[in-house]
């Protein structure tokens, strides 16, 4: 321990002036506090791992893959895992290690995209709905329930059967599926903050209503929108391969995994489980990954 | 320690295991773990409450009250631990106990009354279930367990029980809630009973009532009290003996007359300075204040906790920690851990006169009466699911440049909202019209045009509430200053500085966010920013109530220098009679709504007065040391204050007032009389007769 430094000698100068404290602000902010913790806890730490480990795939999954990914060779279609094909070979003679490989980057641009979008907009409606309250609440408030009762999946699915599929359609479509979930919880922390009195001292010195709303109180509402955007994003990684599977995602001839479920699903019944089974461990890793991180981080911020 | 004779000084002689203390701690030291650090919170804390007494634990926050009740019943953190020590309650050592025998301890012998009645109790269980609860827990069966909660709620003169009874938490009020805790908390009859901080969130006319309460139980019930408060007042009313805790250590204790009339700690001296009391006023005389601020738990490990803070501290104080120094006083044995508690009461005082010439400037201040803000038949009813609620009825004010007009009224009686219409926040009722410098003022704040929104700015009661957690403090003053005024760059940085300085904020704070920063420097950083546009009226919403006493009395001068430098007009809000008096030129006193009585400070206090101000003027609790005035008898108030949904005709005072005439006042609204120099009473009794009737009483 520190011994008290004798060096602030209480000069009787001024006689209102309070003495400031001997001790400085305090060094650690809870801010880096919260990483430390956050470094520390052991789900936090392999999901992240999981999750870097995959970024890595998406961004050089074309230098480690030991084979070209989209090369065809017919004559070596669907051979089990062995020392050259670790994951074994496809109906098309692909390998679908370098496959699964490679496959991570669609979806690791596209689900974190279309959580960002979800997130802006999720945000912004939150913010004004949870600001103005009153009739704008509950227009817009109800509006939301509503979305929110309809299946998430069925809802993209007729959108994007609508306007066609495509990377841009697929990330807009699930933004926008997300944002109403967002909003409820941008709603719900913005109505605590609103009637806080820094509100009302804003108000007092003739700032706007958008100033107030995303300067004064955005700040103070990140930490439930951070948590709510990690688990956003597991669920966008889960949608995106849902929808792919489903045709009405991500499109051929990408490596994309939930795209590679749908083709090669049928072919389980001749026993070449090889071509689903690293899929589908490809997709439930990065989801098990992300939602490891959005616990851990939900953990530390709801201390 | 010093080996001083037990027979002398009987308090501390703990050698023969007295079985007639309700309580007795030796030698408590408690440590919070922190970081991977032991914290002591408390160390070597030795007192003991004897069956039957009141003894009152005070300090300002962070000093390890509650710490104490804490460690008493067993209860600390997980990261709390007792280092050295003994607590024996009735005799029996609580660290000793099993998990059996402290439940049983827990549930017979000790019971504990927290800040916040209404957290403490169950919203979903009704007051019947709770408080029958309490007694099954104490041994009674079901079926006893509900008369004798019936019966309990009558001793703690809860008026209609059998009401009550049915009621769930919310549909009671503050006072009607803790007497429902202190029912539960004596169901069990303990030996001791820990009160911490019990009357805090009360109203001034509510807290005598709980205190009488608790006097009168103790008296029934031959409970001894452990009373835990900030307030010096409260305890000095309420305890035969009072310990006084700084920063985890016992820095005095004694027989409360003899403490509060010969404090032998300049601790104890600087608390007892820096209240406002009765008849003081920023006109002539400043608060003493304790510089500097309380040191971090277990920070000073050699020297007297209290040297860096101290006046009288020399090299020694530095050096060696003081021993428990006891000698005698009149009224039992007193023990200071003072090296110079001879000297301690003739500290040297911290209040220089008022600068500048007091009666110059107060005087060519008062006498041109130039007219700031004008509030005229303003009301304000809210709309509440059908039922119409009159928060605010047919107020009008007048404050003048330079004046300071007090505010005073229990909650609900339409300060805020008051206060709120002023600044613009609430738009009040068609008919009411606000006027700044004789322009009239639109009623939205949204409405009003630059100079008007930077002539009217709030201090708010919680700084924590009140600053953006989430900006640094040069920003919450930089940006208060770039909207209120045209500066910018260079010039505004300096302006800031300048701010900064005249509300003595050091600079390295500057760069800080508000949870690093302490509840007083938190409270400055609030009055730069009300500030920063040079106002003309300040509204100041309960500014100290959150603050410790000696942060309060810096606070009060503070805010007393700048309406001296600036000539700025505050509203004043407060429960707080003493700082109302201390700051106010003019108070008004408001009840449910309505404007009773209107006048300059020395009248509304001297009287005559309102029969409710004169109410609530005697229920605040005094330290002996001020009652050079007689003091005033204590009048209680009947029942409660009327719902302004659905307010008395009449005079709306006239269901609780002690001078009621009869059926006038349930009939006429009373009319407002001229009692002198602009002093206005609404009351049907004429002035001569109430101050007749005031003299006597």
């Amino acid at each position: 321990m520190s011994t008290a430094t004798p060096d602030t000698s209480p000069a009787p100068a001024e006689p209102a002036v309070q003495a400031p404290p001997p001790t400085p602000p305090r060094a650690q902010e809870p801010r880096y506090e919260r990483l430390l913790i956050l470094l520390r806890s052991p789900s936090f730490v392999v999901g992240a791992l999981i999750l870097l480990g995959w970024v890595v795939c998406a961004i050089a999954g074309t230098w480690i893959a030991p084979h070209d990914a989209y090369a065809s060779d017919p004559l070596n279609s669907l051979l089990p895992p062995d020392h050259t094909h670790w994951f074994g070979t496809d109906q098309l003679g692909r390998d679908v290690c370098s496959r699964v490989i490679v496959g991570a980057r669609d979806i690791l641009t596209i689900a974190p995209l279309a959580t960002l979008v979800g997130t802006v907009t999720g945000t912004a409606l939150g913010l004004v709905v949870g600001y103005f309250g009153g009739w704008v609440d509950n227009v817009i408030g109800r509006a939301i329930d509503a979305v929110l009762a309809l299946p998430l999946v069925i809802v993209a699915l007729l959108a994007l059967a609508a306007v066609g599929a495509s990377d841009l359609t697929v990330i807009l479509v699930i933004g926008i599926t997300f944002m109403p979930i967002t909003a409820r919880t941008v709603r719900a922390a913005v109505f605590a903050e609103r009637h806080l009195d820094y509100v009302a001292a804003a108000q007092l010195r003739g700032e706007r209503a958008p100033y107030i709303m995303f300067a004064e109180i955005l700040p103070n509402v990140l930490p439930p929108i951070i948590v709510e955007a990690t688990v956003r994003l597991g669920y966008a990684i889960f949608s995106v391969a849902t929808l792919s599977f489903l045709g009405f995602g991500i499109q051929p001839p990408s490596a994309d995994w939930g795209l590679a479920l749908s083709e090669s699903y049928t072919l389980m019944a001749g026993g070449a489980w090889w071509t689903v089974v690293f899929d589908a461990a490809a997709i439930a890793s990065l989801v098990v990954g992300v939602n490891l991180i959005a616990d851990s981080v939900q953990g530390v911020i709801d201390r | 320690m010093s080996a001083s004779p037990a027979a002398a000084f009987p308090a501390f002689d703990v050698s023969k295991r007295d079985r007639s203390d309700a309580l007795t701690i030796v030698g408590l030291t408690v440590a919070y773990r922190v970081r991977g650090r032991d914290r002591d919170v408390l160390q070597d804390v030795s007192f003991r409450v004897r069956r039957g007494e009141a003894y009152g634990l005070v300090g300002e926050s962070g000093c390890g009250k509650s710490t104490v009740a804490m460690a008493v019943l067993r209860y600390l953190p997980r990261n709390g631990r007792v280092k050295a020590g003994r607590i024996a309650i009735a005799g029996d050592d609580v660290h000793e106990l099993d998990a059996t025998a402290l439940r049983e301890l827990r549930a017979n012998a000790i019971s504990m009354v927290y800040q916040d009645p209404s957290r403490a109790l169950n919203p979903s269980l009704t007051i019947a279930r709770q408080v029958a609860e309490a007694f099954e827990v104490a041994g009674a069966s079901y079926d006893e367990a509900l008369p004798r909660a019936l019966e309990m709620l009558r001793r703690v003169r809860i008026a209609a029980p059998e009401r009550v009874m049915e009621s769930y938490p919310h549909q009671l009020s503050g006072g009607m809630q803790q007497r429902v805790v202190i029912a539960m908390a004596l169901a069990s009859n303990p030996a001791l009973l820990i009160l911490d901080e019990p009357t805090t969130g009360l109203d001034a006319t509510v807290e005598a009532e709980v205190l009488e309460l608790v006097a009168q139980l103790r008296k029934e019930f031959g409970t001894a009290v452990l009373f835990i408060s900030h307030n010096l007042a409260v305890i000095g009313k309420m305890c035969e003996r009072v310990g006084v805790l700084y920063a985890g250590k016992l820095v005095e204790e004694g027989a409360t007359r003899d403490v509060f009339a010969r404090p032998r700690h300049p601790y104890t001296v600087g608390l007892l300075r820096c209240l406002p009391g009765i008849g003081r006023s920023k006109d002539t005389d400043r608060l003493d204040t304790i510089a500097g601020s309380l040191p971090l738990p277990g920070s000073i490990t050699h020297g007297c906790v209290y040297a860096e803070r101290c006046r009288l501290a020399d090299d020694r104080c530095r050096r060696d920690a003081p021993p428990p120094y006891r000698m005698s006083a009149r009224h039992g044995d007193q023990m200071a851990r003072c090296h110079y508690h001879e000297r301690a009461a003739e500290l040297p005082r911290t209040s220089a006169a008022v600068p500048g010439a007091v009666g110059e400037d107060g005087a060519t201040q008062t006498r041109e009466p130039a007219l700031v803000l004008r509030a005229e038949r303003v009301s304000k009813t809210f709309n509440a699911s059908g039922a119409s609620l009159r928060a605010v009825d047919d107020v009008s004010l007048e404050l003048a440049a330079g004046e300071t007009l007090g505010l005073v009224g229990e909650s609900g009686s339409g300060k805020t909202t008051l206060a709120k219409m002023l600044l613009g926040l609430i738009a009040p009722d068609q008919g009411s019209s606000l006027e700044l410098n004789g322009v009239p003022l639109p009623s939205r704040v949204t409405r009003r045009n630059d100079e008007q929104v930077k002539s009217l700015q709030i201090v708010f009661q919680n700084p924590d509430s009140a600053l953006n957690r989430a900006h640094s403090v040069k920003r919450l003053i930089g940006r208060a200053l770039s909207r209120l005024t045209a500066l910018h760059g260079l010039a505004r940085d300096q302006r800031l500085a300048a701010l900064a300085a005249a509300v003595r904020l050091p600079d390295r704070y500057l760069g800080a966010r508000t949870r690093q920063l302490s509840g007083g420097l938190k409270q400055r950083v609030a009055i730069a920013r009300a500030f920063a546009g040079d106002p003309r009226v300040v509204v100041c919403d309960e500014p100290t109530s959150a603050l410790d006493v000696s942060v309060q009395a810096a606070i009060l001068n503070l805010l007393a220098d700048l309406q001296r430098e600036h000539g700025v007009s505050y509203v004043f809000i407060s429960h707080d009679l003493r700082v109302v008096r201390y700051l106010s030129d003019r108070i008004a006193v408001l009840y449910v709504g309505r404007l009773l009585e209107i006048g300059p400070a020395a009248a509304v206090f001297d009287g005559p007065h309102h029969p409710y101000t004169e109410a609530l003027l005697s229920s605040v609790p005094t330290l002996d040391a001020d009652t050079a005035q007689p003091a005033m008898k204590r009048i209680r108030l009947e029942g409660e204050p009327p719902s302004p949904a659905a307010p008395p005709s009449g005079c709306v005072f006239h269901t609780r007032c002690p001078r009621k005439l009869g059926a006038i006042c349930e009939q006429q609204d009373p009319p407002y009389l001229d009692a002198g120099d602009g002093h206005r009473i609404r009351c049907h009794i004429p002035i001569d007769q109430l101050r007749a009737l005031q003299r006597g009483a």
